[in-house]
């Protein structure tokens, strides 16, 4: 199946339609939120919360017996927050660390929530059989009332969000002074946690639980490789997001119907990949050509400094000398020569070289930075 | 003395009565009585763990006291906000945020902004100021990652200068800056004490203290003492605070 053909059956074919647009809305609205939770290094926040969330859906499940995704997702959101907010009090309330919290709280729930999942099975109705998609999501359930659903959480999200921005800004990165200036750092906080465990919670249906936090992290993570600024933050990773479901959803369509969860997951973490690699200011790649090349200039220096040294001890800086006592040294090399006769710095003749003014007096101050300063 | 005499009359800028704070039940403060008069630069000295960062925080309302209040010019400090700035100590955040100099700088007007109103011109123009006034201008669109240890302290010096307070707090604004930003810093200091602000430091460095400020604390879980730096700046005052080895590590 080409390209063409893909495009023209994501507008023609209705269940086609609505997973990608759920998976792109979901990854938009993740990657927004997101951001907030990589800069406040809380990015396992997002692995306890998705997981709390499993015993929810049981116990909802075991209460109404129904299989209705709302109300398990309903749920999902009470248990979520419950584990969020028990976190929360242990690291306030204890010696314990945040990342011990997160993990105890974790695995703890997940544990009860497999339980409960297990003893479902075993009871007699027939109504139980696909609780375990929440765990690692099935994209192909969404229907049009979910997309409607996530497109309106994004929207509030998203208006929240703009009026808060200063707000959210000033927390992320100056808790305690916020404090002084008189916000409720409190009420600020707790918005953007419970908009953290509402999108989470909309993405278990589609991503499922052991996965969702990736897909909070992986945007974020990416985006800020590319930019300085918060707000352009946001965006990137919103669109990493969105198109980590767009296309992660073509992919497994494509190919035999692969799970769809995991393959946006791979996805997103591909543009994380291609990030850390290809960032003009923090990738990989750059900075090794940075260091390629300062190692370069550094060899040059130290050969016009050996320069330096052989010239001053001659009246005449002219004074021309034989290339072969260079060999010695390291660093010396025919391009390196020449580069220094570009730039001026070095007279070539036959097998002699001399410093010319401009490369003595560059020799000279070639360690002094209080000139490079002044220049 | 007449000097002194006529800051005695002075009114009073900051009252802390029968502050105690504790950590899981160990006092880190106990019982400070503290009266900061109107227009000094004042030095809170003290050996490592005795709560000078405590006691400005619990100040500030950042820590909560188990006992005791503070007042801001006779009312308490909820009310008396906009009259007090903080300078925390550098290394309190992480300077890889992604933001810009001259955007932290306009942190300092979200307060008088209140909630939900963004920063304009106005703002923009108090924080283009406040960067000048620190020597900072030509790097208000550095990442802030990018700045030097010293620039760091000068952008959050200027951030508290745009809040246009009375009170100043700062937390060990000389902490890793070097000889010329110390020096920049603390005319900036003494420029605000002939604003008759009041400045109130953290301070780690015992030489310089008579060199610099005029009003002094020393603190070490207690109060010792507090007062004119000439009256009461003397070895009687610094081996109650640091014991009686804290000449060994002047000299040093």
């Amino acid at each position: 199946m080409d390209i063409t053909e893909y495009i023209r059956l994501v507008f023609s074919d209705y269940t086609l339609r609505t997973i990608t647009l759920g998976t792109a809305v979901l990854g938009a609205v993740t990657g927004m939120l997101g951001s907030f939770a990589v800069l406040r290094k809380q990015s396992l926040l997002g692995d306890a919360i998705s997981h709390a969330a499993l015993p929810g859906i049981a116990i909802a499940f075991l209460i109404t017996g129904t299989k209705d995704g709302n109300v398990l997702l309903l749920g999902a959101l009470v248990s979520g927050l419950i584990g969020t907010f028990w976190i929360r009090s242990i690291v306030k309330k204890t010696h314990l660390k945040s990342d011990t919290a997160l993990g105890l709280i974790l695995s703890l729930f997940f544990g009860l929530g497999m339980l409960l999942l297990t003893f479902i099975q075993k009871q007699p109705n027939a109504n139980q059989a696909g609780l375990d998609k929440y765990l690692f999501g099935q994209a192909a359930t969404l229907i049009e009332s979910d997309v409607w659903m996530m497109t309106w959480v994004t929207g509030i999200c998203l208006v929240v969000l703009l009026l808060f921005w200063k707000e959210f800004k000033i927390l992320l990165f100056d808790a305690d002074y916020t404090k002084t200036l008189g916000f409720n750092t409190k009420f600020i906080d707790i918005l953007i946690t419970t908009f953290i465990v509402v999108a989470i919670v909309l993405g278990l249906q589609t991503v499922g639980v052991v996965l969702m936090s990736a897909m909070l992290l992986a945007p974020a993570a990416g985006a800020r490789q590319w930019t300085n600024s918060l707000g352009y933050m946001v965006i990137i990773a919103s669109f990493f997001g969105a198109l980590s479901g767009v296309v992660g959803t073509a992919i497994s369509a494509s190919q035999n119907n692969l799970s769809t969860g995991p393959v946006i997951v791979i996805i997103a973490g591909i543009f994380v990949l291609i990030s850390f690699v290809f960032s003009p200011s923090r990738g990989l790649l750059f900075k090794q050509i940075r260091f390629i090349k300062n190692r370069r200039d550094l060899q040059l220096h130290k050969t016009l400094s050996f320069m330096y040294n052989i010239a001053k001890t001659h009246e005449d800086i002219a004074h021309p000398h034989a290339i072969k006592i260079l060999n010695n040294f390291q660093g010396y090399t025919r391009g390196t020569l020449q580069k220094l006769v570009k730039k001026n710095y070095v007279n070539l003749d036959g097998s002699l070289w001399s410093l010319t003014e401009e490369g003595y007096k560059t020799a000279s101050n070639l360690y002094n930075q209080q000139t490079k300063n002044d220049e | 003395m007449s000097s002194d005499a006529k800051k005695m009359n002075h009114k009073i800028a900051v009252q802390v009565d029968d502050l105690t704070v504790a950590y899981n039940y160990k006092p880190v403060l106990w019982d400070i009585d503290l009266e900061i008069p109107e227009g000094v630069l004042m030095a809170i000295v003290g050996p490592n763990g005795a709560g000078k960062s405590t006691l400005i925080k619990s100040i500030l309302g950042i820590l909560n006291p188990i006992a005791g209040s503070v007042s801001i010019y006779g009312k308490p400090y909820d009310k008396q906000r906009a009259l007090v700035a903080y300078v925390p100590q550098k290394g309190s955040v992480d300077w890889d945020f992604p933001t810009t100099a001259l955007d932290v700088v306009m942190m300092g007007t979200y307060g008088s902004l209140g909630w939900i109103k963004r920063p304009g011109q106005k703002e923009k123009k108090a924080a283009l100021e406040a960067l000048e006034k620190v020597g900072m201008l030509p790097f208000k669109n550095r990442q802030i990652s990018q700045l030097s240890g010293g620039q760091q302290q000068r952008i959050f010096l200027a951030r508290a200068l745009v809040q246009n307070a009375a009170i100043y707090f700062m937390d060990e604004p000389f902490q890793g800056v070097d000889a010329t930003t110390e020096i920049a810093i603390i005319n900036i200091l003494k420029e605000l004490r002939k604003a008759n602000k009041t400045v109130v430091v953290v301070h780690h460095d015992l030489q310089t203290v008579p060199e610099y400020f005029d009003w002094v604390t020393f603190l070490n879980v207690k109060k010792i003492a507090t007062g004119p730096v000439k009256d009461i700046f003397n070895d009687d005052n610094l081996t109650k605070t640091y014991g009686i080895n804290y000449k060994v590590s002047i000299q040093e």
